[in-house]
């Protein structure tokens, strides 16, 4: 690939596929954790979490960023005390486009896993329980399998998003060629210069053919694994 | 085992009240859907929370709510048996089997995987999973997983009730081998007195929550002043007796302390223990011994008890040899033959009345 896309063009994608695989990985423990807690937990606040998790796909992708800007930026709330603590910086860095990207595909991914919860029967946990099973091998051995499926269409559909994220990230991270130009930053950037367009619709082809395998990929494993959990 | 339950739950509708003891063996709780029976060995698993109570087993504390006293329910080690079993749909039979296994106490001597799919016939079906089972095949592996938990207690909560009439036919020579061959406690949940009949030695009577009764089955199954809370057409004493022979013909003798007893032909070898129910709308009864008639079995008997059953009719008690008796009969008949405790009659059986559910051992 590497002959066919400039180096410039490489960087985009490259870089893509590492903010995307990360932000997907990083976040799907807390989003089955999410998911667990909006499908089964009966707890104050619930509202208010439901909200806030769906709250980066509603809002516009730019106050997203700016908000994480706000409070990631090296003089946020939060941004201060990684600086200060970690030596940790997010903002206008490719770490800060990982985060932009989690958060704006969470709601996808929260979306998908808990619908693979409120699927599962409850009855079979129960049964579970009477054999010996301590709740956290409940979930190891009977929960997990069930909602696999379901955390895996949930990551492909962070992964999907993550790969297409633009607003929040641009706003957040800015569009440094080689340190926090994504694939759709680049696209938009070569755009906007004479000459561009061919490198651009060689991104525009690299980007097609990413979803096409990540969506063919996730009907076929989503396919096998149902099958699995129908028991057949 | 002895499992010993005092609890009060309040649910939608009504309370739920039982205080009880099960003696080692199986105990039936019977009553009709709606009654507490399953909230009642829900609270024995551990499923769910008394509003007020005490569950003891074998000294163990499962639940006392004035202690404050709870065990969850994977440290109670009572196997359960759903009603429509609950296999896990990703794991094959085998894998299912051997679930508890990996939680079960070390060193706790339960019977091992060979024994149980010898037990249960289930030998074919360890490679496959549980979506191309059929109902009966489920219920038997159901039946098979709890018991390799290496439970204390096990616990069946209709495990027939899903099951068309072949299917129960099929599991039920199962559960009696489990019953005689594990010596494993057993509560079984019911609404047919068939079952109850078959399987239990001791038995619970839940009706809206209230516990009507709980006693011996051949005592309680012949009281006919609980008849009508079991259900006038299902109201049947239990009769034990042996195998003595087949005859030529096709009928099998079976002796009782009620004297020898006629049935179209059983499986077994003469010997066997024999359990019968015979339903109280089964029995006629006269005041001589009837001649040319064409039932089969005539019993002497005496009436200890008469009992209205709440419609045209009465329930009447008989003390045949030693061996309870019930017949059910209409106040016109009564009235015309003077029935009166202490009687002497004759109870009139024909061969072909007990159904084959009716007989197990």
């Amino acid at each position: 690939m590497e002959g066919w896309l400039t180096p410039a063009e490489w960087q985009a994608v490259a870089l893509s596929l590492r903010v995307s695989a990360l932000a997907t990985a990083l976040s799907l423990p807390l989003g089955i954790a999410v998911a667990l807690a909006l499908a089964r937990g009966r707890f104050p606040g619930r509202g208010l979490l439901n909200g806030l998790v769906h709250l980066p796909l509603i809002l516009p992708p730019v106050v997203t960023g700016y908000l994480l800007l706000l409070t990631f930026g090296r003089k946020g709330p939060v941004g201060a005390l990684l600086d200060q603590w970690f030596g940790v910086v997010l903002a206008f860095r490719w770490t800060g486009a990982v985060l932009a990207a989690a958060v704006m595909a969470f709601p996808l991914m929260v979306r998908a896993i808990r619908l693979s919860v409120e699927a599962v029967d409850p009855r079979l946990e129960q049964a579970a329980a009477t054999l010996g099973a301590p709740r956290i091998m409940v979930f190891a051995t009977v929960t997990l399998p069930l909602i696999l499926p379901g955390v895996l269409a949930g990551a492909v559909l962070g992964f999907a998003k993550a790969m297409g994220e633009f607003g929040a990230t641009i706003t957040f991270v800015s569009s440094i060629p080689g340190q926090t130009q994504t694939l759709p930053s680049a696209i938009y950037a070569f755009l906007q210069v004479p000459g561009g367009e061919p490198s651009a619709l060689r991104l525009v082809a690299v980007s097609v053919a990413v979803a096409l395998v990540a969506l063919a990929l996730s009907e076929w494993l989503g396919r096998a694994l149902a099958r699995r959990v129908a028991g057949a | 085992m002895t499992l010993q339950v005092d609890l009060t739950h309040r649910l939608p509708g009504f309370t739920l009240r039982a205080a009880f003891q099960a003696p080692p063996g199986v105990t039936a709780v019977f009553g009709a859907s709606g009654a507490g029976k399953t909230t009642l060995v829900h609270a024995v698993a551990g499923l769910l929370r008394p509003d007020r109570g005490r569950i003891t087993c074998d000294g163990t504390v499962l639940c006392d709510t004035a202690a404050g006293q709870w065990l969850p329910p994977h440290r109670r080690r009572i196997g359960y048996v759903f009603q429509e079993g609950r296999l896990f749909p990703h794991l094959t039979v085998r894998q299912n089997l051997l679930y508890g296994r990996w939680f079960a106490p070390r060193g706790a001597n339960g019977p091992d995987l060979a024994q149980v799919v010898d037990l249960l016939g289930i030998g074919a079906l360890l490679a496959r999973r549980p979506g191309t089972l059929s109902g009966g095949e489920k219920q038997r592996v159901a039946i098979g997983r709890a018991m390799l938990a290496c439970p204390r207690l096990l616990l069946l909560d209709e495990p027939l009730a899903a099951l068309d009439a072949a299917r129960k036919a099929e599991i039920l020579p199962y559960l009696e081998r489990l019953r005689d061959e594990t010596g494993l406690p057993m509560l079984l949940v019911s609404h047919a007195l068939s079952e109850v009949a078959r399987l239990a030695g001791h038995l619970v009577v839940l009706d809206h929550g209230q516990m009507i009764a709980a006693g011996a089955v051949e005592t309680l199954l012949s009281d006919p002043a609980l008849a009508p809370h079991l259900g006038l057409r299902a109201a049947g004493a239990v009769i034990e007796g042996r195998l003595a022979q087949h005859d030529p013909d096709g009928l099998s003798r079976i002796d009782t302390a009620a004297g020898p007893l006629w049935l179209p032909q059983i499986a077994g070898q003469p010997g066997a223990r024999v359990r019968l129910r015979v339903l109280a709308q089964d029995v006629m009864l006269a005041l001589t011994r009837p001649t040319a008639i064409s039932a089969q079995n005539i019993l002497p008997a005496r009436i200890t008890a008469l009992q209205p059953d709440g419609a045209s009719g009465l329930l009447v008690q008989l003390d045949a040899g030693g061996a309870p008796l019930l017949a059910h009969v209409t106040n016109r008949a009564a009235a015309a033959l003077a029935l009166a405790p202490g009687l002497p009659v004759f109870a009139v059986i024909k061969a072909v009345a007990p159904a084959p559910e009716d007989l197990g051992r």
